[in-house]
C-alpha cells in the first residue's frame, strides 16, 4: 500500500529556509513491502523501555520545575482508528522561558531552569492512552526570517509497528497566535494542520494542580 | 480511515532525548560484527552536522526481533545515531544482517533499513543500505532491481578499512548529482 503523502508537508518549503538544501529532488522510488517494511522497531523498543513521564520533577534535583504545569493526554491510533498499545513516545521541549537544555548556543537571553531537563518518555496502555505531566513550553525566536518566533510546542518521536510508522512531529497549543506566522507549522497542508494542535480539555484538568490538554496521535504503517 | 498526524522536523535539539543508541552488539549476539559509518550531505555537498540516522535490520539468521517476548531478545535490530557536530560522522557497531525472504519466496540480499532526519527536513527519508561485497546477492535482490541501474551504487556501503572488523562506509546525499535513492512504500 502506498501511503498518501498529501497529509504531510513537502520536503521543500522555501519559507522554512533550511529545507532548500536538505530536500531531495528526485522522485521517491515506490517499492513493494517485504518483511523489512512489514516490521519495525516500535514493539521491541517499547518492551525495553520504562516510563519517565513527569517532566516537572524528573531532573532529580528534588525541586519542581518553574512554569505552568500541564497534563497532556490522548490516544495513539492507527489509521483505522484502532488503539496502539505499548507504544513508546519520546518527548523534548523548551522550558517555560523558551530555552532548551542543550549545548547549542542561543542568542536568546532566556533563563535555564536547573529543575527542568525538558526530556521524558511515556508508554501507551492497553487502550493506546498516554499521559505525561510537564511545563508549558515558552515560545522562542529563531533565525529563519526577521522577528521569527516558534509557537509553543513539544517535540515527539514515535517508532510504531512498521518502518513506515516512524513519526517525528510537534504538538502545538490551540489558540496560539504564533501558529499563523510559523512556516514549520504552515508547511503542512491546511486540511491536516489541526491534527498537530492539542485542545484544552477541562475534563483533563486536575483541580488545584494542572491544566489539561488533549491530543491524539495517528500513526501510518 | 483517519488521517495520520503530519510529520514535522526533528529540529536542532533532538539530542536532548534522541541520542546515540548505536552499539547493537554484545557478548551474546551472534554474527559477524561490523561497523557502519558515514555522513549525510546537503545539496551544496556540505555535511549535515545535526542529522539523526536510524537503522532497522535482521539478525544474523535473517530474522527480525519483532517481539522481545518479555524483553529477552539479545539483538533488537534497532539503532539510533546522531552525526558528530564537528565531523558529521555517524556510526553503528552492529552485525552483518542475514538474508530475509522476499514476498516471492526468494532471499533478499543482506540489507539494513535506514531512516534519516535532520533540522531542515520536514519529513524523514527512507532508504536501504546494501553491502558492496555481496554483489551476487545484490544482483538478484527484488528491491534493488526496482532501482534504475545507474542509481544503485548510492545504496552500496563499501569497505572503507578493516580494523578488528570491517568498517563499511555509507554516505547519504539528500540532494544533488549523486542523490541517494529514497523509497516510498
Amino acid at each position: 500500500m502506498t501511503t498518501d503523502l498529501s497529509d504531510h508537508p513537502p520536503f521543500r518549503y522555501p519559507d522554512y529556509r533550511s529545507t532548500i538544501k536538505r530536500s531531495p529532488d528526485m522522485k521517491m522510488i515506490e517499492i513493494i513491502r517485504t518483511l523489512t517494511e512489514e516490521t519495525g522497531p516500535g514493539p521491541i523498543v517499547a518492551d525495553l523501555s520504562s516510563e519517565d513521564a513527569d517532566l516537572t520533577t524528573n531532573a532529580g534535583t528534588g525541586a519542581a520545575a518553574i512554569g505552568e504545569r500541564i497534563i497532556v493526554t490522548g490516544k495513539v491510533l492507527d489509521t483505522y482508528g484502532g488503539p496502539l498499545p505499548k507504544t513508546l513516545i519520546e518527548i523534548w521541549q523548551a522550558n517555560a522561558s523558551g530555552r532548551y537544555t542543550h549545548w547549542r548556543e542561543t542568542e536568546f537571553p532566556a533563563p535555564l531552569d536547573p529543575n527542568f531537563l525538558g526530556a521524558g518518555q511515556c508508554l501507551t496502555d492497553d487502550e493506546g492512552i498516554y499521559r505525561f505531566t510537564t511545563i508549558k513550553p515558552g515560545p522562542y525566536p529563531w533565525g529563519n526570517h526577521a522577528n521569527a518566533w516558534r509557537p509553543s510546542h513539544i517535540h515527539l518521536s514515535l517508532l510504531g509497528p512498521r518502518v513506515r510508522s516512524r513519526l517525528v512531529t510537534q504538538m502545538y497549543f490551540e489558540g496560539d497566535p504564533l501558529l499563523a506566522l510559523d512556516p514549520i507549522f504552515n508547511a503542512v497542508p491546511e486540511h491536516s494542520r489541526s491534527r498537530m494542535v492539542a485542545r484544552y480539555d477541562h475534563q483533563v484538568t486536575v483541580p488545584n494542580w494542572a491544566l489539561g490538554w488533549r491530543w491524539d496521535i495517528v500513526l501510518e504503517g | 480511515m483517519i488521517g495520520p498526524t503530519p510529520s514535522q522536523t526533528v529540529g536542532p535539539y533532538f539530542t536532548m532525548k534522541l541520542s546515540n543508541n548505536n552499539v547493537l552488539i554484545g557478548p551474546a549476539v551472534e554474527g559477524e560484527p561490523i561497523r557502519i559509518e558515514g555522513r549525510v550531505f546537503d545539496g551544496d555537498g556540505a555535511f549535515v552536522e545535526d542529522a539523526l540516522v536510524e537503522i532497522w535490520q535482521a539478525d544474523a539468521a535473517g530474522e527480525y526481533a519483532v517481539s522481545a517476548g518479555a524483553g529477552t531478545a539479545k539483538f533488537t535490530g534497532f539503532g539510533r545515531a546522531e552525526s558528530d557536530p564537528t565531523t558529521g560522522t555517524y556510526w553503528f557497531e552492529t552485525i552483518k544482517p542475514g538474508r530475509v525472504p522476499d514476498p516471492e519466496g526468494e532471499l533478499q540480499a543482506p540489507h539494513v533499513s535506514v531512516i534519516v532526519q535532520a533540522r531542515g527536513m520536514l519529513r524523514p527519508v527512507f532508504t536501504r543500505l546494501y553491502f558492496s561485497d555481496e554483489m551476487e546477492a545484490n544482483d538478484a535482490d527484488l528491491i534493488l532491481r526496482m532501482v534504475p541501474p545507474e542509481r544503485r551504487s548510492t545504496l552500496l556501503a563499501s569497505v572503507a578499512r578493516v580494523e578488528d572488523r570491517k568498517v563499511y562506509q555509507f554516505d547519504v546525499r539528500l540532494q544533488g548529482d549523486e542523490e541517494t535513492v529514497f523509497f516510498d512504500f
